[in-house]
């Protein structure tokens, strides 16, 4: 039982796993960010009240989802790293930490230029908005202090630890906008409640949201192959790859 | 097709966001392109089962 558990916690088994699962996430992030992109910028009607500047919702909304996510997953995989001392827990986690930056960026700049149309202004101190760019601040730090130590495993359990207490920023972004009344609104969508938008914008909004959420595993898969050879090279099974005896 | 970019006055504003958006993912997939041949290449130069081997699987 505990030997399945474990199987695919070897780099080396992963790594052809892996390979074979990135084409089908891409090919289905590609696919979702189509249909999302048609339903987000031309089925979907004007905005009563916004005009057309809402449509940046279709993206604003999935990145900030996608950083949040990607960021307890990257925590969980931190502990785990941490508990079972797998290598292939602390790949996961530092594969995910560029591409949870990315979204965090993109929730950001496409929040300013949401912002600027609606509020007023392209940046204020709001509460989501400062956890939000303290999330950015988290990932760019993890990935430094990565940078900033030779040794790998060590690299790993500093990683896992800073990770890991940096998860207390995400319920006070989700919560930001109920704990705090500053600028930003509350969400559209919940999970106890009737969305308060229309249907088909909520659909583009989902479409999207399901897209960032392929592109992300498919980002990851890729980053955390390339991981693997970089800390395995020497390895028999490592030289032996095809793409490496080609490179 | 015009009026689909001028988006009914937004046009700066939501074309910021949706084209930086899609700068920001294409810059990440061709950095994850570059740094996959880097290491590809890199981990073809070194030799297995070596006294002289680096990386993790060496210790």
């Amino acid at each position: 039982m505990t030997t399945s558990w474990f199987k695919y916690a070897s780099p080396a088994t992963f790594y052809p796993l892996a390979g074979k699962m990135i084409p089908w996430f891409a090919g289905v992030a590609g696919l979702l960010a189509v249909v999302g992109l048609v339903i987000g910028l031309v089925i979907a009607p004007t905005d009563a009240t916004q005009g057309d500047s809402y449509r940046i919702i279709f993206i604003h909304v999935p990145a900030a989802w996608m950083s949040m996510f990607l960021y307890a997953v990257m925590a969980g995989w931190s502990a785990a790293a941490l508990g079972f001392n797998t290598r292939l827990s602390a790949m996961m986690a530092q594969a995910i930490a560029p591409t949870g930056a990315l979204m965090t960026f993109i929730a950001l700049w496409t929040g300013a230029f949401w912002g600027r149309p609606t509020w007023g202004t392209y940046w204020a101190w709001d509460a989501r908005m400062t956890s939000e760019l303290i999330l950015l601040f988290l990932y760019l730090g993890i990935i430094a202090l990565r940078n900033s130590i030779d040794d790998p495993r060590r690299a790993d359990r500093a990683c896992a630890v800073l990770a890991l207490t940096g998860v207390v920023n995400i319920p006070i972004i989700y919560f930001s906008v109920y704990w705090w009344n500053t600028l930003h609104q509350g969400s559209s969508v919940s999970f106890t409640r009737a969305p308060t938008m229309a249907a088909i914008m909520l659909t583009g909004m989902l479409v999207m949201a399901f897209a960032a959420w392929f592109y992300a595993i498919a980002a990851t898969l890729v980053r955390v192959r390339t991981i693997i050879v970089e800390r395995e090279r020497g390895a028999a099974w490592v030289a032996a790859l095809r793409e490496v005896r080609n490179a | 097709m015009s009026e689909f970019f001028a988006m009914h006055g937004y046009a700066f504003y939501v074309w910021s966001a949706y084209g930086v958006t899609a700068l920001a993912i294409a810059i990440e997939i061709r950095a994850l392109r570059a740094r996959r041949r880097a290491v590809l290449e890199e981990a073809r130069l070194v030799q297995p089962d070596t006294p002289a081997m680096t990386g993790e699987a060496a210790e």
